[in-house]
């Protein structure tokens, strides 16, 4: 019984250790936050920096109330993120659609191999002009720059997770007269699961690079348009504005793929 | 008429590097209901030929025939029992040993329950809902037996089912699969390298030779054996003897690579 309680004792312990450490390391993340953001605004402040290039925070606040107010912000955040959420999901499933179809037949992935080296090794924000010149200038064009950054290398690197899959499972359902069908259904995507959602998180980062790049070039809407538009009025206030709300957003993307990992993987 | 035949089979593995000749001209066949064993030293194509069996690989020569048809037409139902547990780790028990109802459509209420209940006659319960990784070795091997079980398979085919066991539970486990295969008249091959467990379940044991394999020697186990459990005929009279002469024979046959 003794033995029990100061073994609780401990744990509680261990416990209160670890939360402890965590404390610690949120209130030193919060320091290194606060500090650049006070520095900046103080250097600004005190022409150490030059302001028309670099701006301060408190410039940049008010440039966010002002852009808030008048609606504009907020209809140019929604169309970028709806351009890069839609190029994301796009590129995901068809670059799985894609390596699925080479699972299927082995001989035309043999045949298609050469081609997709080149296409990946390819920077495709250069087909940027002739997507533009095709699909018109406009939404779908940037969502397809969007996609078509992460196309590529997803089915490569599912498509490997997929040949890498132990075959003895596809064996014992063989051995139950599954159909090929039947055994990419249970053996080889559920097995190849982790290695899906890791390229979603690739794909997060990747998708912002498309559609901002589309955006540059489109330069109607969006993010990307802010940030070329207020380069050629040299106002790098709504530049620096631009590419922080970029980096809030693409994090919380990023974050909300971690959390999907978590409770996929939790349920496998 | 046979229930099993195999004929003049051969095969040999091709890499690139390499032609490895695994069995060599192997006939035998297996009559409906009959327990028989595959013995013989590592690497003497036991698995190859079970393989070859199911349908899995195309054998270089010779055929494989079950009731008269050629193995893979469809309906035939081997069922094979592999010799790693290959239990799918995202799956829990209960959909590991459904797998095979699912996969022939026939998972309903009934056959779900009937698999359950085999999983408890293994002296496995309360793990339905776990996962593989949370079972021990022999327990997955017990699960992927009655994974195997499960689709009532005509011909069963078990690779080494018990070898991760405990003796005790490989005992018992020994005479639940011999009374439920002889309770429904189910013909079956087991490969071991255990001569105990081959003589105490068959009624017949083929003896491999290796490099390549080749049918060495065919015992016949007699009667009074054969009506015993598998327990029971651990202790008869006539086990020891007929355990002394295959362990000669398997003592020649492993001689030379001591050399
Ligand atoms: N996929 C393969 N490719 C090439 N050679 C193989 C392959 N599988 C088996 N072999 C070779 O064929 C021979 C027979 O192998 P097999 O697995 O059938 O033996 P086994 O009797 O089942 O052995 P064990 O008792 O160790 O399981 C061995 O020499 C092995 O090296
Ligand atoms: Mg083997």
């Amino acid at each position: 019984m003794k033995n029990q309680k100061s073994i609780e004792l401990l744990h509680q312990d261990y416990l209160k250790t670890l939360i402890n450490k965590k404390r610690w390391i949120r209130f030193y993340q919060l320091v290194i936050f606060l500090l650049f953001f006070s520095s900046w605004e103080l250097a600004s402040q005190k022409d150490w920096i030059d302001q028309l290039i670099f701006s301060s925070p408190s410039k940049i606040w008010n440039l966010f109330i002002q852009k808030m107010n008048d609606g504009s912000l907020a209809m140019n955040v929604g169309v970028t993120l709806t351009e890069t959420v839609v190029g994301f999901i796009l590129g995901t499933f068809l670059g799985t659609l894609l390596a699925a179809i080479l699972w299927w037949s082995p001989l035309l992935s043999d045949i298609l191999d050469p081609y997709l080296v080149i296409l990946n090794a390819m920077p495709k924000v250069a087909l940027g002009p002739i997507l533009i010149v095709a699909l018109g200038p406009g939404f779908t064009s940037i969502i397809a720059m969007g996609a078509i950054i992460s196309i590529i290398i997803t089915t490569i690197v599912v498509y490997t997770s997929f040949k890498e899959v132990d075959p003895n499972y596809v064996t014992v359902l063989k051995t139950f007269g599954a159909t090929r069908v039947q055994c990419f259904r249970e053996a080889i995507l559920p097995a190849s699961f982790p290695t899906i959602i890791s390229t979603l998180k690739v794909n997060v980062g990747l998708s912002w690079v498309g559609v901002i790049v589309g955006e540059f070039l489109v330069s109607a809407k969006g993010l990307g348009y802010m940030i070329i538009y207020g380069f050629q009025v040299f106002n790098f206030t709504l530049v620096m504005l631009s590419l922080l709300l970029i980096a809030v957003l693409a994090t919380i993307m990023y974050q909300a793929v971690d959390l999907l990992e978590k409770k996929l993987i939790k349920n496998g | 008429m046979d229930f099993l035949t195999i004929n003049h089979i051969h095969h040999t593995y091709f890499t690139k590097s390499s032609a490895t000749t695994a069995l060599s001209d192997i006939t035998l066949d297996v009559q409906e209901g009959e327990f028989i064993s595959f013995l013989g030293p590592s690497g003497c194509g036991k698995t190859t030929l079970l393989s070859i069996v199911a349908g899995l690989i195309k054998p270089t020569e010779g055929k494989v025939e079950l009731e008269n048809r050629p193995i893979g037409d469809g309906d035939n139902k081997i069922g094979y029992m592999l010799q790693q547990d290959y239990l799918f780790p995202w799956k829990t028990i209960e959909e590991n040993i459904t797998l095979g109802l699912k996969m022939n459509q026939v998972l309903n209420d009934k056959t779900r329950s009937e698999a359950l209940s085999l999983l408890h006659q293994m002296g496995l319960k309360g793990v339905e809902s776990k996962l593989p990784r949370h079972l021990s070795g022999g327990m997955r091997q017990r699960v992927a037996l009655v994974r195997t079980l499960a689709t009532e398979p005509k011909l069963l085919m078990l690779d080494e089912p018990f070898s991760a066991l405990d003796y005790q539970t490989k005992l018992k486990l020994e005479d639940l699969v011999s009374n439920t295969l002889k309770q429904f008249g189910k013909t079956a091959i087991l490969v071991t390298h255990d001569i105990g467990e081959a003589i105490a379940m068959s009624d017949r044991i083929f003896l491999f030779s290796p490099q390549p394999g080749r049918l060495h020697k065919t015992f016949t186990i007699p009667e009074e054996l054969r009506n015993l459990t598998p327990f029971k005929a651990r202790n008869h009279r006539r086990f020891a003897e007929l355990f002394q002469m295959i362990w000669k024979e398997l003592e020649q046959l492993e001689e030379p690579e001591k050399y």
